[in-house]
């Protein structure tokens, strides 16, 4: 039971972090309908600017551990944000209105650039973060010892996630995000600037990704210039299987990702652990393709 | 017009024809792979720009025609060219076994299902499923090719073996493109619901164009496997199904001039500039970036199709 419990933290732990990343994917899909394969890479960046912004102002020493790593995931938040801004208006605002497959390619193209030139860079090898920073402590809860880290990254994803919830729902510039994702020139006939809400999809998107990046970081210790690709991929996995465009879908399939994989690689076998996702991918798509939370989308006649 | 590209294909024709007479062996390698990938990219044409069909994860039947190939050799010792029909059966199996449940989404969920098949077969090899796949180190001792006893060793045999392979799936390929087959699969591309009103069974011919592109790749992994002797799961991982589908779409897709083209950029191209190493990669990005903004249809795209008038109606027709 031990065992299963601490599988279920680790887990969910993870899962969150699927969680965040996933957030991007379905927000860039939900209003350009276009897998943004540059997402997972802008993810990696964000861990290594962590670790770069870590070294260089070593701001856990100076203005204390808690409010230093918020700060250090601000700026990385904020880094994260304006280069994934960038990558559209070069890669994607110039191919809105060409055929579909062309913008893929673009994407693709933007995916190898950003990836190659992190290791360019930083180098191929794996990376470490400062070992320090988290101290190396369990917290008791109900009996069951589970590391602090495991925590902080559960409860600040967590936090994150209800912050956009609440942007989305309750604000009228979440209001005009919804609006542009159900129809793009409806809403433009609104009085809704589409292409400014695109920019803000791709302002908060990898904003989260980065956060989700710098986590990765904390929790594991190590980071390298292809993990951006499996956790990309696991993470719209994971808003596939919430239901894709569907914001809470994406927190719901990140944090019940990260729950069956850790489940599958202690019971079933560590060796498959990165297929199980896409197992639970094909699974859903032949059982139910719109995902959980995703309503039925009619095909276009 | 039609005269003249005759005319230029002619030149190109038999310039490569005698190619090997006057290049090292590395560079009729770099050509060999070239016609490798020319053959890759046309069976993915017509998944991808014939059908319109997203499939990222091409690389997995190219592999699964591999293994078959590599397996069945060295296990039985049979001739790996007898084996070409039987590749192409596995590949084309797996490949139906997969599309059927999916084929009738939206395109991102297959290209997402493709991209995942890839790599659940890509960690499954790695894994040595069945024990037969040789895990992480692939599979090695896969015998030469012979033909009418003749054995395929050196680079410039291989040259003429896959440059015979290459001119069949053209000139198959031009039929197929010019067939009612090819024209009931550009129709459902272009649009769907008119397509399926006209009383084209949509979804049988997406499956029959994709169970045909993948056992087309299978028999190409089968020549790869002879070519290369030894496979390992990392010759088929997700950038060569990029690689692949990025030599459709920026060759221009439909179109096998365009196809052929995007093949000698991909993967010749790269080799020029090995002198960059490291920032290969890196430029290899940037340039699918920018050739997609500045020739968005790809580089040569494919020519809507024309139909002679007959003269007699075209001169009693107009003043």
């Amino acid at each position: 039971m031990e065992e299963f419990f601490q599988q279920l933290t680790n887990g969910l732990a993870v899962g969150s972090i699927y969680a965040l990343i996933a957030l991007g994917y379905t927000m860039v899909y939900g209003v350009l309908k276009l897998i943004n394969f540059a997402h997972g890479d802008l993810f990696t960046i964000g861990a290594y600017l962590g670790m770069t912004l870590l070294a260089s102002f070593a701001l856990h020493e100076t203005i204390g551990p808690f409010i230093g790593l918020v700060v250090l995931a601000l700026m990385v938040m904020g880094l994260v944000a304006i280069l994934g801004a960038i990558v559209e208006r070069t890669a994607y605002r110039p191919l809105r209105e060409s055929p579909r497959l062309s913008a893929v390619v673009s994407a693709l193209g933007a995916s190898i650039f950003l990836q190659n030139a992190v290791m360019l860079i930083y180098g191929a090898r794996f990376q470490v973060y400062p070992e320090d920073l988290i101290p190396e402590t369990a917290i008791d809860l109900f009996g069951l010892y589970v590391p602090l880290v495991r925590i902080l990254v559960l409860a600040a994803s967590l936090v994150l996630m209800a912050a956009l919830y609440t942007f989305i729902q309750k604000t009228r510039i979440g209001t005009a995000i919804r609006a542009a994702a159900i129809d793009q020139d409806a809403a433009r006939l609104m009085g809704i600037d589409v292409t400014r809400v695109i920019l803000l999809v791709f302002l908060i998107g990898p904003a989260l990704g980065g956060a989700a990046g710098l986590m990765v970081g904390l929790q594991y210790g190590q980071i390298n210039f292809t993990m951006g690709w499996t956790y990309g991929m696991k993470a719209f996995t994971a808003a596939i299987l919430g239901g894709i465009g569907n914001i809470p879908g994406a927190m719901l399939g990140g944090l019940l990702l990260g729950v069956i994989e850790a489940m599958g690689s202690a019971y079933i076998s560590i060796a498959w652990k990165d297929a199980i996702a896409f197992f639970v991918l094909i699974l859903i798509l032949i059982v139910r393709p719109t995902g959980l939370l995703g309503e039925r989308v009619a095909e276009k006649v | 017009m039609k005269n003249k590209s005759m005319y230029i294909y002619g030149v190109i024709f038999a310039v490569l024809a005698v190619a090997p007479t006057f290049l090292n062996p590395y560079w009729v390698d770099v050509l060999n792979n070239v016609g490798l990938y020319a053959i890759l990219g046309l069976s993915l044409n017509l998944i991808v720009g014939h059908a319109g069909l997203f499939n990222l994860g091409h690389a997995a039947f190219f592999a699964v025609g591999a293994y078959t190939a590599a397996i069945l050799n060295t296990q039985f010792a049979i001739p790996v060219l007898w084996l070409l029909p039987v590749c192409a059966l596995t590949a084309g199996l797996f490949a139906g076994i997969i599309a059927r449940p999916i084929i009738h989404l939206r395109g991102d969920y297959l290209c997402i299902v493709t991209i995942g098949v890839g790599e659940i077969l890509r960690i499954a090899l790695t894994n040595d499923l069945f024990g037969i796949t040789g895990g992480p180190n692939g599979i090695f001792g896969i015998s030469r090719p012979t033909v009418f006893g003749y054995v395929i060793r050196r680079p410039h045999e291989f040259y003429y073996l896959i440059g015979a392979f290459l001119m069949v799936t053209i000139f198959l390929f031009h039929r197929l493109e010019n067939s009612r087959f090819g024209r009931a699969v550009n129709y459902l591309r272009e649009d769907e619901t008119a397509a399926e009103g006209s009383g084209i069974n949509t979804s049988h011919y997406k499956l029959a164009v994709f169970v045909l592109g993948a056992a087309w790749a299978g028999m190409a992994g089968d020549i790869f496997a002879a070519k290369m002797t030894i496979i390992a799961p990392e010759s088929f991982n997700f950038w060569e199904s990029v690689v692949m589908f990025a030599i459709v779409i920026l060759g221009g897709s439909g179109s096998i001039p365009g196809v052929l083209l995007g093949a000698v950029l991909f993967v010749g191209l790269p080799e020029v500039f090995r002198d960059f190493a490291d920032a290969r990669m890196l430029i290899f990005g940037a340039a699918m970036v920018v050739m997609m903004i500045v020739r968005t249809e790809g580089i040569l795209p494919q020519r809507p199709r024309t139909y002679a008038l007959p003269e007699a109606r075209n001169a009693g027709g107009a003043p």
